[in-house]
């Protein structure tokens, strides 16, 4: 009974959204077709993309100790923490949704928050598999000019949010990543 | 295309982590799904309200806006749709250029696809459950500002 409380308790919002969709439906019936395609395409998306994400990340977290991250992404890890960080959003699939549980494993096994920052800029926007598909559909110049701004723009707001967030923030955020992890089920 | 490889790597590494250790390859999917299931909530309110954004904006509104004799009120909106909504990039591409190729300005494309790409709006209340409401507030604003900046670049470079 409790578990079935608390199951409807964390996905109320899930509900509420939903009979929201459904008045949106039945007052204007016209919109119904579109708002079912893009639940069909944007879900198809989601159930393809996320599966081999996790389990990739689940691999991460049992495989690769916190002691050999912290060295290749902890906070000495510097100029190659910084180029790797770059890397390893970069070379991403998937929505940016898909970057922020993947930031919580790395945070979990100490990766430095300016570190952090720039794998969540990277994965963002300069993914490699998607500048193939923007050289093709607005060409080869506007993708590299993009790809040209957006490297030193991950940097900036990189900065920027360091600045902003206060050390204690930064600790409470970390710990927050711990209870995240997904070996640990949340209270339930 | 991607998905394909990141199924392979995925399908792979998994066989390589079978070999090595059987039970420690369990413990890693059993810990991919359940994270899987620990985000699935708040995955389901982002596809619910991608679906009802997108179905009041559809490419002829988004195209009357972005036209290249839109301006500075053009480039605004494309900077706010692109905020707002939330289009993966291999459907986002295609139609950001089959709207430069109708007339929309680059600057405004520009815009658009900066924004699209490291602002959102929807995935916000996710951002800061991971990251709180500071960092994942700073990182939306700086980078919706910035996108107005690259989008400048960008139409620079493509104009010389």
């Amino acid at each position: 009974m409790n578990k079935v409380k608390s199951l409807i308790g964390r996905y109320r919002a899930v509900i509420i959204a939903g009979l929201a969709l459904a008045a949106l439906v039945v007052f204007m019936p016209e919109l119904g077709p579109r708002v079912g395609m893009s639940l069909l395409e944007q879900g198809r998306t989601m159930l393809l993309v996320l599966p081999p994400i996790f389990l990739l990340l689940g691999l991460l977290d049992v495989w690769v100790p916190r002691e050999t991250l912290m060295r290749f992404m902890g906070p000495g890890s510097g100029f190659k923490g910084l180029v790797l960080s770059f890397a390893l959003g970069s070379a991403a699939a998937g929505p940016l949704y898909g970057a922020f549980p993947v930031a919580a494993v790395l945070m979990r096994k100490g990766a430095s928050f300016s570190n952090i920052l720039i794998f969540i800029g990277a994965w963002s926007t300069t993914k490699i598999p998607m500048l193939l598909f923007e050289m093709n559909a607005l060409g080869v110049r506007f993708a590299l000019a993009r790809l040209a701004i957006d490297i030193p723009g991950i940097i900036i707001i990189a900065l920027a949010i360091k600045t902003v967030v206060p050390k204690a923030e930064i600790e409470r955020i970390y710990a927050a990543a711990a209870t995240m992890d997904a070996s640990t089920p949340r209270k339930s | 295309m991607d998905t394909v490889m990141l199924y392979i790597i995925a399908a792979v590494l998994i066989a390589v982590s079978a070999v090595k250790d059987r039970d420690k390859t369990r413990k890693a999917v059993m810990k991919g799904l359940k994270s899987i299931e620990g985000i699935l909530p708040q995955l389901i309110v982002v596809l619910i309200a991608i679906a009802v954004i997108l179905s009041l904006f559809d490419a002829e509104t988004i195209s009357r806006y972005l036209g290249s004799g839109s301006g500075l009120f053009g480039v605004l909106i494309a900077g706010l749709v692109g905020a707002i909504t939330l289009i993966p990039g291999f459907v986002a591409f295609p139609a950001a250029g089959e709207l430069l190729r109708n007339g929309a300005g680059v600057l405004q494309v520009a815009t658009f696809v900066s924004s699209l790409m490291m602002v959102g709006v929807v995935t916000l209340p996710m951002e800061i459950k991971y990251f709180g409401r500071r960092a994942a507030i700073t990182r939306n604003a700086v980078a919706f500002a910035f996108s107005f900046a690259a989008a400048l670049f960008v139409a620079w470079v493509v104009s010389l």
